[in-house]
């Protein structure tokens, strides 16, 4: 679950950068998109690393949905009866939605595969093959964008929680100064990589990123 | 203080339980939460019904024979345990609903009394140090840091009454799992067999059948001892460094 994880928050991290791009225009947008692609050339073939990044990420998909299913499978075992009335005063509302928070994150992604990826699907009917104005024709339509921006939530709080959690996990947290810190990183993790997301179909509702 | 109690009655492992709604007058506010309940059973015996069986012994706060889940909080609404937890708690007028720790691995055995041997098999499993017996070693012949003697005093406060895993959404035991890791794992007495015991302990911990930690922190909120979350990072690194080392 940590390494996974890990693996993610990583991922999100360096796709988010990639994102900012937009600002720069369709020409700093599509050739950042084409150098995904031809990273590595001559030494590895064209779209060798993408594929690489792809067979890590598929790999800790597995591992994250897997190892999840797991703790919740455990979770239901251990309270068969449970209680008529139940408080939880000393939880984040984040880490008791890691779970459907981490099943709205995979619809989303299938959903965003299929929108930018697998399917290319551009809900104004424009142009597929060019990767910014898929992007600026996508976040125009508002519905697209609210989706976007419901999916971000969702990202924020379980990387709220998944940040912390996953130090705890692998032991790093083994004092009140180091916990604090964890929970800290927790909080710069979500904002930076959730906001950073939002910042682009924002701006292209509003009509700042166009072509 | 008058009170409205909803409380768990179940005749028996093998029966199914349910909420039971009594009315209590009379309640001092200076009343422990388990005099309280020695008023009702006392009404109970009166009317010739039987009272509610609930676990107490020391009545001190420091055995951790006493448990009860008060409305949705482990040991009540206080940082403490049940038996110090006192009715100015409450309100007059009160509704509250007492019903017993919740967990598969804690066996409702009648009324609101559970079976917590879960515990004490995870403790014989690794809990524990091997000393020669005989006469005591002089104590200050093995020399302990302050900090880590300090830290592992603290962790060692914990009684094993089981609230963390009553509060746990997923169930899990390990923030008493990692009090006693911790405990043992500071002190240079708890060295030779600290790879064994994570592993040993954590085993048969999955065995007995409780969740798996997800960090949301709700055990250290309910230990009546501030047992705090970091024992749970130490608990998981202590296995990590086990199993790399091939326990």
């Amino acid at each position: 679950m940590a390494g996974s994880g890990i693996i993610f928050i990583l991922f999100v991290l360096l796709h988010m950068y990639g994102n900012l791009k937009a600002f720069g225009g369709e020409t700093s947008f599509n050739v950042y998109a084409e150098h995904l692609r031809t990273i590595g050339e001559p030494m590895l073939p064209r779209e060798g690393l993408l594929w690489v990044i792809r067979a890590v990420l598929i790999v800790s998909l597995v591992v994250h949905v897997w190892s999840a299913a797991q703790l919740w499978k455990r979770s239901n075992a251990a309270r068969t009866q449970k209680y008529a009335v139940k408080k939880n005063t000393h939880s984040s509302f984040s880490s008791r939605t890691m779970r459907w928070g981490g099943v709205t994150i995979l619809l989303f992604l299938i959903w965003h595969l299929i929108n930018f990826t697998i399917g290319k699907v551009n809900p104004a009917g424009g142009p597929t093959n060019n990767p910014y104005e898929l992007l600026v024709d996508s976040f125009s339509t508002w519905w697209v964008t609210v989706i976007y921006l419901v999916a971000m939530a969702a990202l924020a709080l379980h990387l709220h929680h998944g940040t912390f959690s996953s130090l705890q996990t692998l032991g790093f947290t083994n004092s009140a100064a180091a916990r604090k810190r964890a929970r800290a990183a927790g909080w710069v993790v979500a904002v930076v990589i959730a906001g950073g997301f939002s910042l682009v179909p924002l701006f292209t509702l509003f009509g700042v990123i166009d072509y | 203080m008058r009170l409205t109690l909803k409380i768990w009655r179940q005749a028996d492992a093998q029966a199914s339980g349910a909420l039971k709604t009594y009315d209590l007058d009379g309640v001092s506010e200076d009343m422990s939460f388990l005099e309280m309940l020695d008023v009702l059973n006392e009404q109970l015996q009166g009317q010739g019904e039987e009272p509610v069986a609930f676990d107490h012994d020391c009545r001190e706060g420091i055995c951790g024979t006493c448990s009860l889940m008060i409305d949705g909080q482990a040991h009540g609404p206080e940082v403490t345990t049940t038996c110090q937890l006192h009715m100015r708690s409450f309100r007059d007028g009160q509704t509250i609903t007492i019903e017993p720790w919740r967990s598969d691995a804690f066996p409702v055995v009648r009324d609101l009394v559970v079976d917590r041997s879960a515990f004490d098999r995870i403790i014989a499993s690794g809990g524990f140090i091997s000393a020669n017996t005989g006469s005591a070693p002089e104590a200050n012949s093995v020399p302990a840091p302050r900090d880590k003697a300090m830290r592992a005093f603290n962790v060692a406060t914990c009684i094993g009454c089981g609230a963390c895993v009553a509060a746990c959404p997923n169930g899990s035991a390990s923030l008493f799992m990692g009090a006693k890791i911790t405990h043992l794992g500071e002190l240079p007495q708890g060295q030779p067999e600290r790879g064994t015991r994570v592993v040993d302990m954590v085993a048969q911990h999955d065995a007995e059948g409780f969740g798996g930690c997800t960090n949301i922190g709700e055990c250290a909120g309910a230990c009546p001892k501030e047992i705090p979350l970091d024992v749970i990072s130490q608990l998981n690194k202590d296995l990590r460094t086990a199993l790399r080392n091939g326990h």
